[in-house]
Formats: C-alpha cells, structure tokens, sequence
C-alpha cells in the first residue's frame, strides 16, 4: 500500500475504534430510531383513558350541546355532568377527582360564557378545545337572536379561496418549492454539522499528532501534502462511514414503516418526488463544501501545539460556517434576496447557498458552473497555502496560537 | 552512498542558524554532532531529512538531493519522544514501518526481534503512555531501525536512559554501524562521542568550529598535556621552552606544551637527573577541545 493509503487507513481505523466514534454513531441511530417511531412512543406516555371534567351547568339546557361537542373533537376528554355546589365542584378538582371543572351559565344577553377551573392552567389543550366549542355555541345563539339563518353563517365562515401560481412557466410550484425547501434543509444540516464535527477532528487529529511530535517522523517519511490530504479523505470516508449508517437505518424505517411516515415527516422534507439533478448537486456541493472547510481545518490544526489551543483557533472557521449556515436558513424563505445571490458565489458561503438556490429556484447552469468555479480554485488556493503553513506549522512548537503564527508557519516553510 | 553537506546556511529571518557547514559522511561511518542547545544540531537533521529547506548550500546523499523518493532508506529518532501516547506499540511501529514502506508481516517480525534484544517483549500490547520514558526511548528507537535504513539520524538518543540502557543502545548503534548503516547522531556527552564516532563535528552557535576525523582533530588541536612524576625537583620546567601552563601537584606537576616535539625535549632533558616515576603524554580529551574552540563548558 502506498504511504497516502497507509496514513489514510490508519486515520480511519484508529479514529473508527474510538469509544466516543461508537457511541455517538450509536446515539444517532437511537435518534433515527427514535424519530421514526414517534408516533408510538407518544402512544406510550399518553394514557388511554379519557381524562374526566366536571361541568355545573347553571343554566340547565348547555351542558347537552357542549359535551357533544367537546366529544366529538377529542377522544381524551368526558364531561360529567357535576351535580352541586360550586365550592364542591372545586374541592373535588383539587382533591384530583376531576383534571378540572367548568361552571357554565347564560350572560344577561342569554349568550353563554363559561369559568374554568383547574390545579394547573398551563396546559392550554383542555381550555382551548372547551373554548372553540363554547365559542361555535355562542356564534351559533348569537345569530339566532340576530334573526341570522345557519346557511348564511357557514357561507361566511367559509375560507377565502385564494390559489397561488407563478407565471413564469420554468418557476416551482409552490408546491414543489415547499419539497424543494425539505431537501435543501436536511442537506444543510448535514453539511453544517459534518463540517463542525469533521473539521473538528482533522484539527485534533493534526493538533494531538503535533503535541506528542510524532508528526516530526511522519513528515520525515511521507511529505506533508499527502499526510494533510490523506487525514482529510481518512476523515471523510470515517463520517461518510457514520452518515451511511444513519442513513441506513433511515432508509429500513421508511420502508418498515412508510404508512406511518408517508404524510408526515417524509412528506415534509420532499424526499419523495425531488429530481435526481438536486441530488447529484447536493453531492457536489456537499463534497466540495467538505473539503474548502477540512483543508482549512488541518491548516489551523498544524498551528497549534497543544491540544487546548485548538478549540480557539477554530473559532473563526466555526463562526464561518454559522454565518453561512444563518444566511442560508435566512435564504430559505427569501431564495431570491440579494444577500443570498451575492454569498452564494463567496467561496465559504457558497456550497450551502448556491445549492439553496439550485434547490429552490431556476438557476442558469452557468451560474451554478462559476460558483463551482469559484469553489474549486478556492479550495486548490487553499490546498496550497495549507500545504506551506501545514509544512512550516508542525514544526513550530510555541505557546500562542494567533494568526501571527499564519506568517511564521510560511517563513519557516520558506528558504529564507 | 556519502553524505555530502556542501556550504549549507539556513537563516530564520534576520537569526543565522547555520552559517556555511561542509560535511562529508562517508558510508558505513558514525559521525557525531557536537554542540550546546540552540548551536544548530536539530536544525542541521530537519535539512538533511529534508523538513526544512536550507537557504543557501547544498546536501546530497548518493550525489543526489534527498526527497521523499528515498525516504524509506532512512531513519529518525528525534530529539523529543514522538510517538502516539495512547497507541498500543505494535500498532504505531508497524503504522510508521509502513510509512518507510515495509508491509505489515515483517513489520512485526522485526518488531518483536527489538523487543526481544531489549528484553522487554511484554510491551507489545502496551500502550506508550503506561511505559516509562526510557522505555519510551527504546520504543522511539525501534521505530528509528525497524526498516533497516541505510542512513540513521539520532538526534540525543541516549537521553533520558540509565546507564544499563545507555550500553543496550550504544551496542545496538555499534551493530548497525557495523552491519553497513552510516549513522549520524548529536549528543551533549562528550564521552558517547568519543566512544562510538571516528568523525565528529562541533557546532558551536550555527558555526561548524571543528570537524573531521576524531584522531586527526585530536592531532592537529596540538595542545597536550604531559605529566611528570618524580623524586627531584622539577620547577625548572616553569621557564622550559614550549612550556604553556605549569601546575604543580603532589607527586611532580602537570604542564600544558605547545606540541609534542616539546614533550620529547622534555624526556631528554630529564634524563640523568634523577628517577622519573611517571611520564606520560596524555592526548587531549574530546572536552578540552570543546572547551577551547566553543568557548563553553560543557556538563
């Protein structure tokens, strides 16, 4: 095996056995786990049985009409009629025979209205379903007396028909633009998280290889071009490794439990029907966003000596990617803003929005070929600066860890 | 395969730290490098292994520059420990054997052939962190020889060792040489080399202040001690021509002459004058020569 594959595999299997590799690749899979099964998880807290409410009603004829239909909305809630005082009423709550109780009676116009008693008023479920359905009874009594016939009030509660479509025929609908928004979501997510945590372990890697001077011997045996690269693919194959699985399972859950899910979640995320064009740009995207941001990581990793120093000095990067990650959450509500056009050929912005916007709009392919451009000829720029200061910076053993040390690490790669 | 340093300088900014270094290492030789801290020892491998680029001058090897071609024909043993703390040592030592291109199986034959000779064979499954620093030392050194280089750069590599692992080493380092590797090491002891190098070079704040063979050096420096032990007076020999430095001790004096053509005139002289229990040239030990071109003591 060639030293580029040696160093490559040796990143990725020592990083593989790591405990904390395991147990985080184990907790996200808990996570999809866990996600997929929402539904009968909450099944599990919520209790089956219908939570009982004491109802005095004061005017003698409400309480009918109310408990039809308070119970035909909720499956969770039984009326009781309460027969009794007031101050029974509440004793009884409080003593937790009931989870609440509701004193019904007709105003002096004979509209009704309602006092609501309960331990706890912070759970807003139980009021506000007694509340529309008082509300609805009050509209109803309301335009009796007002001489209203029922059919003219549903014609003016009806929604308002209002359809929404561009003219431009090579515009999304809306909506292929809400599928479209699920899809550039999960991938700047993935992109965001991947680029902290990978970065962060390229940097940690190089910082820890650095500290214990084991990087004097591995430079003096491979040159320090292919020792950078091949940590950063090393890394890359380690998260594509973790993300496959996730995705893995993901994937069984769908299929194992698609009725459940189809509707919901999947639908929401428009995982269903985008094209194949986004996804091979995700990739592209994704892959180049990786690498402009690992090659970075291992450059600010052969700056520090120590281990402590490293979290500082990704500080920059990390502020880097929230910004664009910002920007971008921003942009998917705006696809079309200015801000997002302009970032999204700004090389460290670009690989989260130049695909927001693929995803979302109509891009010309020119467009989207000069922010790959762009990318590429940032990334080699950086490959080589990175390459320089990575050859000059782990040699460099001192306290401080500034960006002075950027043009220290050059002089010291340099003849002179 | 000679190892040729031609006039190499390396300048940090405006701070010389080599200035104009020719060396020349002939193959299957052991040359020491002299030299307190900061005198350019460390900087002097970094070139030669190619870490740092010289700013001015020339080294070849084989009468070719030295890149990473030919990286699997040498080995390094830096100055601090460089090893994963929390590696297992046959997973590291056969990582870095690989590097210097050799696979995995005889990676590990070799490996545990070291372990043997330096007698401690249970440390394969133990992690560096748990083993001492000497014995991090020997592990250090085994990734330095694992590959059979043809060139080996051990900068201090006694440091940190007692004394009973300072002979295991200095053997293992007599054996490689003898087996064919040329081998260039630095050290702050004088007698390490003395004992093991016939080329030495002192560097003495960027400045190579002496080198070549170590009996020619020792020849040339000119400066020699004789001691003289007898039953007569010998106060005569303060005023003797060639005489430097006159001491007198217990049983006769030791004097400090110009050259050894003074020390022959000297046994003429003392012929005759009575019983001479002692005369003896002595040459001038590795430490007055540092002493006198460095201008420092040394431990």
């Amino acid at each position: 095996m060639n030293k580029f594959g040696t160093i490559m595999a040796y990143t990725y299997m020592t990083r593989f056995k790591t405990k904390s590799f395991l147990i985080s690749t184990i907790l996200s899979l808990l996570f999809v786990y866990a996600v997929a099964n929402v539904q009968t998880i909450i099944d599990v807290f919520t209790s089956d049985e219908a939570e009982e409410i004491a109802v005095l009603d004061q005017s003698g004829e409400l309480f009918q009409s109310l408990e039809e239909k308070v119970e035909g909305t909720s499956d969770d809630m039984d009326l009781v009629a309460f027969d009794g005082t007031e101050e029974a009423g509440k004793k009884a709550v409080k003593d937790e025979g009931y989870s609440a109780f509701v004193t019904l009676s007709r105003n002096s116009k004979q509209l009704p209205q309602a006092a609501y008693y309960a331990n706890n008023i912070t759970e807003t479920g139980q009021q506000s379903v007694i509340k529309q359905q008082l509300q609805q009874m009050k509209i109803a009594v309301a335009t009796e007396q007002a001489g209203i016939d029922q059919a003219t009030i549903s014609e003016i509660y009806e929604p308002v028909t209002f359809n929404t479509m561009s003219l431009d025929e090579d515009a999304k609908t809306s909506e292929e633009l809400n599928q479209a928004r699920g899809i550039v979501y999960v991938m700047l997510f993935l992109l965001y998280l991947s680029v902290l945590i990978y970065g962060n372990m390229i940097a940690t890697d190089i910082a820890t290889e650095k500290s214990s001077r084991v990087m004097e011997i591995l430079i003096s045996s491979a040159s320090p071009v292919t020792h950078m690269f091949a940590k950063i693919i090393g890394t890359a194959l380690l998260g594509l490794t973790q993300i496959a699985a996730i995705a893995g399972l993901g994937y069984v859950m769908l299929v194992v439990k698609r009725d459940e899910l189809t509707g919901g979640i999947f639908d929401y995320f428009g995982l269903q029907n985008a094209s194949a064009s986004v996804f091979i740009y995700a990739i592209v995207f994704f892959v180049l966003g990786y690498l402009l941001y690992a090659t970075l990581a291992a450059m600010l990793g052969s700056l520090v000596s120590r281990l402590e120093d490293v979290q500082q000095m990704m500080l920059p990067m990390t502020f880097l990617v929230m910004i664009a990650f910002f920007i971008a959450i921003f942009g998917l509500g705006m696809p079309e803003s200015m801000i997002v056009k302009v970032s999204s050929y700004i090389p460290f912005f670009s690989p989260m929005l130049m695909f927001l916007r693929v995803g979302m709009l109509d891009i010309p392919v020119w467009e989207i070929a000069i922010s790959i451009g762009i990318l590429v000829a940032t990334i080699a720029l950086f490959a080589v600066i990175g390459a320089r200061i990575y050859k000059g910076g782990v040699l460099m053993y001192g306290p401080s860890a500034t960006f002075k040390d950027f043009k220290k690490a050059i002089e010291l790669s340099k003849k002179e | 395969m000679t190892l040729k340093l031609e006039n190499v300088s390396k300048r940090f900014g405006s701070t010389i730290a080599i200035d104009h270094l020719s060396i020349e290492i002939p193959e299957k030789e052991m040359v020491g490098f002299l030299g307190g801290n900061g005198a350019g020892k460390t900087t002097t491998f970094r070139m030669i292994l190619g870490l740092l680029d010289m700013t001015e001058g020339a080294i070849t090897w084989n009468d070719a520059p030295i890149g990473y071609d030919r990286s699997d024909l040498i080995g390094y043993l830096p100055e601090e420990r460089g090893l994963y703390p929390k590696q297992k040592v046959w997973e590291q030592l056969v990582y870095l054997a690989k590097l210097r291109g050799m696979n995995k199986r005889t990676a590990l034959t070799e490996l545990e052939g070291w372990l043997q000779r330096f007698d401690v064979p249970e440390y394969k499954n133990k992690k560096v962190e748990e083993l001492s620093k000497g014995n991090q030392q020997k592990i250090q050194f085994i990734s330095a020889v694992i590959h059979k280089p043809n060139l080996l750069i051990l900068d201090e590599p006694f440091s940190g060792l007692d004394p009973i692992n300072v002979e295991l080493m200095k053997q293992a380092v007599v054996d490689l040489k003898n087996e064919g590797t040329s081998i260039v090491f630095s050290s702050h002891r004088m007698d390490h080399v003395e004992e093991l190098c016939n080329h030495l070079c002192i560097l003495h704040e960027g400045k190579p202040v002496v080198h070549g063979k170590l009996k020619d050096i020792k020849r040339s420096f000119g400066k020699k001690k004789v001691i003289v032990h007898a039953d007569f007076p010998l106060e005569f020999l303060k005023q003797y021509a060639g005489v430097r430095q006159y001491k007198s001790v217990m049983e006769g004096c030791e004097l400090q002459i110009e050259n050894e053509a003074v020390a022959e005139d000297i046994f003429t002289d003392l012929n005759g004058k009575g019983f001479v229990r002692k005369f003896e040239l002595e040459e001038p030990s590795l430490n007055d020569i540092f002493i006198e071109k460095a201008g420092a003591s040394y431990e």
